[in-house]
């Protein structure tokens, strides 16, 4: 039975390596430059849009654009870091020696993994937090304005980067840590060309290009859920009428949600099960 | 109790096409401290991991403390030190020793008293705040010694303890492993300081080529005795003579060297050359070494690793 102890230990010492490496540091600090710049941006454009006078709807919808780029630049970002932070967690110290001390213990493999898992998880809903949180309060404090159904969208970004997070976790304990950012970095293109595949045929009417685009989503579900957070938080005119890129033409559906939380369990526990039969 | 804290029947571990180990059948008995000898790629350490789980075997079967390889309340049983310890740089020694206590179930006052104790049995002390970026080798291995120590293990692995270790560093290990048998706790050397093992093993396996060639008992190691003699002549009538008093034998820079059964042989040695009225300037025996023991096992189709 698994000890909650002993992965709580894991994830302790997963955390405190983020912090005395300066990797939460790091995460901070540029979330907060990236927050500032995005604050003086948006304070600027802000103040453009009253002067022009504006009707209020349009001075709405363009401001909640503004924000719905800010989030998208927080979602690029949460990809990387969702990908970058655990990639070698495993088989960096798989190849550094380290792991024998550790599996060594009256440990279970699989504790050794959810440990890590869970730390990485906590990390990224920090900085999704961070991020997304500072832009949503940047926008309301300057213009009032907050994208509707945040609660909605939030929580499928992070599940987006707890998708990567949990792929790049279990690719280490099989792969090389080069080829693991590789293959996970892959099928993240894979994804945002499929969905922008689907997209593009579902405007133009081009069934064998929707199929692909899904089927691309069904291999990765990370740009679908994006896509599906994007289309919560903005007003139903916008997305209805595409007056945005982050508006999709083809809407995934709430099956595609529950395939991407399937998708996390089962390569959770493909990840298990390759660390517990991996040679140390 | 089970007096046998190691045993293993046919392990086996094939990487592809490679052959690590290929048959190791073992036998360690509780509290003694067990040399297991081998030159380098000779399947030591695959054939160590095998023995506490981390490594799956291809095929054979074995049992640690009793249990099945692998078993993992019995790892809290198990101290291990690996070659090369190594472990995050950025970890000072005495928070290194928390996280890999708490692996062990151990917290509060319990866990902190039994780090300060080892602190100071690895003479580490004074760098316990340090991060191990700050070590030096043998501090790292010394702070490895003591993770290995945290549970009190009724056994305990140490690959390569003094590898890099300089002549106070093993000293310390050597004190180390002296202070585990005094306290009935079995060690598992694996090695190939064949002078660290002969003064701290009480028996030796050695494994050639993934096979346990030969064990035998430290105490017990009359592998003979090499006997050096300069003689006032030594023609080939004395030389035929002394032959039949062991073999091996040889002359070399004015002294004939061969190899004996044991002390007993030197008397009627000594009488044989006298009442051939040779003379006897010199008459000398040393034990054969471990070293020795070791090439001659080995043969001479090994390289160096």
């Amino acid at each position: 039975m698994t000890s909650m102890r002993r992965v709580l230990t894991i994830a302790h010492l997963t955390l405190d390596e983020a912090a005395r490496r300066k990797v939460l540091l790091a995460t901070v600090v540029c979330g907060l430059v990236f927050i500032a710049l995005f604050g003086i941006g948006f304070y600027f454009i802000h103040r453009d849009l009253m002067r022009d006078a504006l009707p209020m709807a349009q001075r709405r919808m363009m401001l909640t654009f503004f924000t719905m780029a800010g989030l998208y630049a927080v979602n690029f970002l949460m990809v990387m870091t969702a990908v970058l932070l655990p990639v070698d967690t495993l088989s960096g110290e798989i190849a550094s020696g380290v792991m024998q001390t550790v599996a060594s213990k009256p440990i279970r493999r699989g504790e050794i993994v959810l440990g890590k898992w869970l730390a990485h998880g906590l990390v990224l809903a920090g900085y999704l937090l961070l991020m997304a949180g500072g832009v949503l309060l940047v926008a309301r404090a300057i213009s009032g304005v907050t994208p509707p159904h945040v609660e909605r969208g939030m929580p499928l970004m992070l599940l987006e980067g707890v998708v990567l997070m949990t792929l790049s976790v279990a690719g280490g304990a099989r792969l090389s840590t080069i080829t693991n950012g590789i293959a996970v970095l892959g099928l993240y293109g894979l994804a945002f060309v499929g969905s922008w595949t689907e997209q593009i045929g579902t405007l133009a009417g081009n069934e064998t290009a929707r199929y692909i685009g899904t089927t691309a989503s069904l291999i990765m579900p990370s740009e679908a859920l994006w896509q599906l957070a994007a289309w919560h938080m903005q007003p139903p005119i916008m997305r209805d009428l595409h007056l945005t890129p982050f508006s999709p033409a083809s809407v995934p559906n709430a099956a595609m949600v529950a395939w991407a939380a399937g998708y996390v369990v089962v390569t959770l526990l493909v990840g298990l099960r390759a660390f517990s039969r991996r040679s140390l | 109790m089970t007096d046998l804290v190691v045993q293993t029947h046919g392990l086996r571990k094939q990487f592809r096409d490679k052959v690590a180990v290929a048959e190791l059948s073992l036998a360690v008995r509780r509290g003694e401290v067990f040399g297991f000898l081998g030159p380098n790629g000779a399947g030591k350490t695959t054939s160590l991991k095998m023995l506490l789980g981390l490594i799956e075997p291809t095929a054979g079967s074995g049992t640690l403390l009793g249990a099945p390889l692998g078993d993992r309340p019995t790892r809290a049983r198990v101290g291990f030190l690996p070659e090369h310890f190594r472990f995050h740089d950025w970890l000072p020694g005495r928070q290194l020793l928390r996280y890999h206590g708490r692996l062990h179930g151990l917290a509060g006052p319990r866990l902190e008293a039994r780090i300060e104790a080892l602190l100071e049995r690895v003479d580490l002390h004074d760098a316990a705040e340090r991060p191990l970026r700050e070590y030096s080798k043998g501090m790292l291995q010394r702070v490895g010694l003591a993770q290995a120590m945290l549970n009190a293990p009724e056994v305990v692995f140490l690959d390569e303890p003094t590898s890099g270790l300089d002549p106070l560093g093993r000293l310390l290990v050597r004190d180390v492993i002296a202070d585990l048998r005094r306290q009935g706790t079995t060690v598992f050397l694996n090695s190939h300081l064949l002078g660290e093992v002969e003064v701290t093993c009480d028996r030796v396996a050695f494994v050639k080529q993934g096979r346990v060639v030969r064990e035998m008992s430290l105490a017990e190691h009359t592998g003979g005795l090499e006997v050096e003699l300069v003689l006032g002549s030594a023609g080939p009538e004395v030389s035929e003579g002394l032959a039949r008093f062991g073999h091996g034998l040889a002359a070399r820079d004015g002294a004939v060297r061969l190899m004996v059964e044991s002390e007993e042989t030197l008397p009627e040695m000594a009488r044989w050359l006298v009442e051939r009225g040779i003379k006897i300037y010199r008459i000398g025996a040393r034990r054969k070494s471990l070293e020795t023991l070791f090439l001659e096992i080995m043969g001479d189709d090994q390289r160096p690793g």
